[in-house]
């Protein structure tokens, strides 16, 4: 008979993630009870004030041994709080963005081009349900990297998607697209999901157990079929590449990036890839670490696929967005070379990369949200020419993030690319570092291509112009530019604290 | 007074961003002001940089003026600075032509895209990151210049240059990010590799031990990293398309800038990180090196003869001086060596001269085509002479500094490689030819309609060229300060390669 044992939380460990989960709860009551009027301002007080509280707990139990928590379904260990710490600092400068409502619909609910839609409209209604549907995806990325069972890791998966998928659908403007990116968003998210669980089923079915530490030590006991073993991974792979957006699982995210709101748009590019990055070299470095030959051939080819892929893709689009999104794309397939390089430099390698990629991003899609007219967002490349003209500082700004995308030293780019590329290829894989060095040369032309456009181009005469930004916005634009300029001249403090924590407890 | 210990090649790279400081309070009007403090921050980094000729130590062996800083420990990076005598000359060259070309764009800086105020902030960076490239001592460090001043160049050109000017600054970093990117895979190499044989370090004399536990194969991996870069910098047939465009665009100064200090810089890592890093890799890759360098050569003077734009001659004229330099520097022979960077310091100020003078020209004439002039010599005969003189410095003419050059380079190939010297005689009698048509029909014969009205150089054009003349002639009667410093460092790098010069040895002339 099954004895039921009631299950032991630590609590203080847990707390960033708890913390997150209860300001979100306070955030849905404030959606019930509180005026109209005071909701925006007091959405964004508590989502900042809690993000805030969540990293101060994060800081203060960082100095705590690795441990296991909630009966060993969740792991804190150096890496884990890296990564959790990465989410809430990205999750913190991305909330100014969403403080920006012109980006939202005014009412979600009402079909678009309906009477409902144009009263909203005129009623200056706001979506203020962003603030807690982004706390919960919060939530949900902070438990993935750090969640050491399959099941908790599959609740968190859910957890971070579900409430991005509504967000997605938010856009005040091009209202059908936007819900269109999200109707594919969840449908293709769904299918990765059931892949996802395929994965887990098999791995349970090879070792007895849902547990890392579990189907390690099947693995090294090599008692299971490999088998199942084998499709285990593919399939738990096929979950997680859909996340990072990886060739050829990627389809999605060229539209759902443009879809989306762009405020979304950064939060998720930046905030899921650390999350998703971080539960891959999780699972990849504790579990299947001795399989290595298993699987690794399949995901180099996969890697390189994805950063070829990406950067030539990218260079036929002529929006920013999508443009965007197949440069992080190719991003993925940088940051697919710290998997493979399973090496405690790989994994320092991946988390710097993941904390600096995630801050530009942000950086760069929140100077999207101010190229604007008076239909909104102007995201079409061509209209931005000779922005460099008109608005010196914002063109400059994105030039950075453009050249910190492209590796150029002196940026946060740079150095992520060199550290990863050299652990990749200390894990002696010449491909990786070959084929990487080639797609960011190609990754380049683009990048420099949008330079051109904004510096050396007249600008057209369409009513293209750049909003002044809030101070909100531009709170988000000065912190990701000297992130990623810091970061670049002086990376030194962080690459330490980075070495001297980031270790996966098995 | 011992200048050794005064961080001076620090206080040198930071002059020009307090430069770049102080014109960020200066209001965008007021313009004066703007290039006054351009024009006394570069002349300041120009004593500086005289500083350290006066008290560099010429009999000792290694770098001086060290400077050793932890930059990024974890991966063994230092800010390590230093120069041996062959980066002192290229630092020196770097940093007299720079107030030289702030003089001679006084006017330029103003027809751009933006204010002068960017041209001099950009220009301000830009020597910093020159001043970085040859001093680094640490090979990471080296190539964070080598791509990051790859951004001031851009916007210098795209900004502010003529003609097609953005299509040819995209050209122009496109070329340079590809050899860049290749070059990471080779630093990425480096690392690993010295990461696996010994303790991580970019330091370039430790690193120097490395290619004896490298496998031939990896050496020559790593070695064509770091040589496409720097073949594609100092441009090489077939990798040179990018330059005729770029200085063709670029505004006069820049192109000095560019052709003159950026450019060397591919030459100048071919002996400090080819030679130095790779030296087995070095001798398997010379024929084929030797090779491109000599059709260089040709194909740069072929192409010179032909041109009809007087910034693009002077262009390819530079891919055939840049062979030469390359023979030189591969023909592994001291002579060879000397000749190779004093040929890279005299041609800094020989293209210079062309340079600022075919600026000059074009700036009244409103046109770049040579058969647009005539006749100058009996309307602007000060132009006319100081275009004569620097062309006969570009054709190295007896007398003047770039003949010790070439004659050096010749000779020391000669030794070794007596076919390819041979072949690339044939340059000098092409050079005579390139030169002398536009000498011939710009210069001279009937003025043509249009030139009737020029006027002749105004007193700052005569302050910017004059000490750039006076240099060429000084140094063609008497080069021996510089080869004093010069060979002793070509001497350690040919020892490092285990190379000894074939007797009989030539004398060099001082």
């Amino acid at each position: 008979m099954i004895t039921f044992v009631s299950p032991t939380l630590d609590y203080s460990l847990l707390a960033p993630i708890l913390i997150v989960l209860g300001g979100a709860l306070i955030g849905v009551l404030i959606e019930a009870f509180a005026p109209r009027g005071a909701r925006a301002s007091s959405q964004l007080f508590i989502t900042l004030a809690t993000l805030a509280l969540s990293l101060a707990a994060l800081i203060r139990s960082r100095n705590g041994a690795s441990t296991t928590a909630a009966m060993e379904s969740v792991t804190f260990d150096g890496a884990g709080v890296l990564l959790q710490g990465s989410i809430l600092i990205i999750a913190i400068i991305s909330v100014f963005l969403l403080a920006d409502q012109e980006n939202f619909t005014a009412l979600a609910a009402a079909l678009p081009g309906s009477d409902e839609e144009r009263t909203s409209l005129q009623q200056d209604l706001k979506v203020t349900e962003v603030y807690p549907l982004t706390l919960f995806a919060v939530a949900g990325m902070l438990l993935f990297p750090v969640a050491t069972d399959l099941v908790t890791l599959f609740v968190a998966l859910e957890m971070l998607s579900l409430p991005l998928y509504l967000l997605a659908g938010l856009s005040r403007r091009r209202r059908l697209m936007s819900q269109e990116s999200a109707l594919k968003y969840f449908l293709l998210g769904a299918f990765s999901s059931a892949f996802f669980l395929m994965g887990i089923a098999y791995l349970y079915g090879y070792s007895a157990s849902v547990s890392f530490s579990g189907i390690h030590a099947a693995v090294i006991g090599g008692t299971g079929n490999d088998i199942y073993l084998l499709l285990g991974i593919a399939f738990l792979s096929v979950g997680l590449l859909f996340k990072v957006g990886a060739v050829p699982f990627h389809a999605w995210s060229p539209d759902v990036y443009q879809g989306a709101p762009t405020a979304v748009t950064a939060f998720m590019a930046a905030a899921t890839k650390v999350a998703a990055f971080g539960a891959m070299l999780r699972i990849f470095y504790v579990s299947f670490a001795e399989v290595y030959w298993q699987w690794r051939p399949a995901l180099i080819a996969i890697a390189l696929i994805t950063m070829v892929f990406g950067s030539l893709v990218a260079i036929a689009q002529r929006d920013v967005k999508r443009m965007l999104a197949y440069s992080s794309i190719a991003h993925a397939g940088f940051l697919l070379s710290g998997v493979i390089a399973l090496n405690k430099s790989g994994l320092d390698a991946s988390i710097f990369y993941l904390f600096a990629y995630g801050v530009a991003t942000v950086g760069a899609f929140a100077i999207v949200t101010l190229v604007r007219d008076s239909a909104g967002e102007v995201t079409d490349l061509n209209r931005w020419s000779g922005l460099g003209k008109r608005s010196p500082w914002v063109a400059t700004a994105f030039a950075g993030f453009l050249l910190a995308f492209a590796g150029i030293p002196l940026t946060s780019g740079f150095i992520g690319k060199f550290s990863i590329f050299s652990a990749a290829y200390e894990s002696g894989s010449t491909a990786i570092l070959i084929t990487g060095v080639l797609s960011s040369a190609i990754a380049a032309f683009f990048y420099i291509r949008v330079i051109v456009l904004m510096f050396f181009k007249d600008p057209v005469e369409d009513g293209t112009s750049v909003v002044i930004p809030s101070v909100y916005t531009q709170i988000t634009i000065a912190i990701s530019a000297v992130v990623t300029f810091a970061l670049g001249i002086y990376p030194t403090p962080l690459i330490n604290l980075i070495q001297s924590t980031a270790q996966f407890l098995r | 007074m011992n200048l050794n210990n005064m961080n001076l090649l620090t206080l040198s790279m930071l002059l020009p961003l307090l430069g770049t400081l102080a014109l960020a309070f200066v209001p965008k009007t007021n313009v004066l002001l703007t290039k006054q403090i351009a024009l006394v921050t570069t002349v300041l980094v120009a004593v500086v940089g005289i500083a350290m000729m006066i008290s560099f130590d010429f009999n000792a062996v290694g770098f001086q003026f060290v400077e050793s800083r932890e930059w990024i420990p974890s991966f063994g990076i230092k800010y390590a600075l230093g120069v041996d005598g062959i980066a002192l000359v290229l630092i020196l060259m770097s940093v007299v032509l720079t107030p030289i070309v702030v003089i001679a764009s006084w006017n330029e800086s103003e027809g751009g895209r933006w204010s002068p105020k960017v041209f001099y902030s950009l220009l301000l960076v830009l020597e910093t990151m020159m001043i970085g490239v040859f001093a680094s001592t640490d090979v990471f460090l080296f190539y964070v210049f080598f791509e990051a001043m790859l951004v001031p160049v851009y916007f210098l050109i795209g900004g502010f240059g003529s003609g097609d000017r953005a299509a040819a600054a995209v050209k122009f970093l496109l070329y340079s990010l590809f050899g860049g990117l290749l070059m990471l895979a080779s630093i990425v190499g480096i690392f690993v590799m010295s990461t696996r044989y010994g303790n991580r370090t970019f330091d370039i004399t430790t690193l120097s031990g490395l290619n004896t536990v490298l496998t031939p194969m990896m050496e020559n991996f790593l070695f064509l990293g770091f040589f496409i870069a720097f073949a594609i910098k100092a441009p090489l047939w077939p990798l040179h398309t990018w330059l005729p465009d770029a200085a063709k665009s670029a505004t006069p100064g820049t192109s000095v800038l560019l052709l003159g200090v950026l450019d060397k810089v591919g030459t100048f890592g071919m002996i400090r990180y080819c030679l130095t890093l790779f030296p087995n890799a070095s001798k398997t890759f010379t024929p084929m090196i030797i090779t491109l360098a000599v059709i260089s050569i040709l194909y740069g003077a072929f192409l010179a003869i032909g041109a009809k734009d007087i910034k693009r001659l002077i262009a390819y004229t530079s891919i055939s001086h840049f062979g030469f330099i390359t023979m030189g520097i591969f023909a592994m022979t001291s002579q060879g060596m000397s000749g190779a960077t004093l040929y890279m310091f005299n041609h800094g100020f020989s293209t210079a001269a062309l340079f600022l003078v075919a600026g000059f020209m074009i700036s009244r004439r409103k046109s770049s085509t040579i058969s647009d002039f005539g006749g100058l010599q009996r309307i602007t005969p000060i132009m006319a002479w100081s275009f004569f003189i620097a062309g006969m410095s570009s054709l190295a003419l007896p007398g003047l500094s770039s003949f010790v050059s070439e004659f050096l380079v010749l000779v020391g190939t000669f030794t070794r490689y007596p076919v390819a010297a041979v072949i690339a005689t044939f340059g000098i009698i092409l050079a005579a030819l390139y030169i002398l048509i536009p000498v011939q029909r710009a210069l001279h014969g009937p003025t043509t309609p249009g030139n009737e009205n020029l006027t002749d150089l105004t007193l700052r054009e005569k302050i910017a060229i004059t000490p750039v003349i006076a240099l060429i002639v000084i140094l063609g009667f008497y080069p021996s300060p510089l080869l004093n410093i010069i060979n002793p460092a070509a001497a350690t790098v040919i020892s490092q390669q285990g190379f000894s010069d074939p007797a009989p040895t030539m004398s060099e002339g001082k």
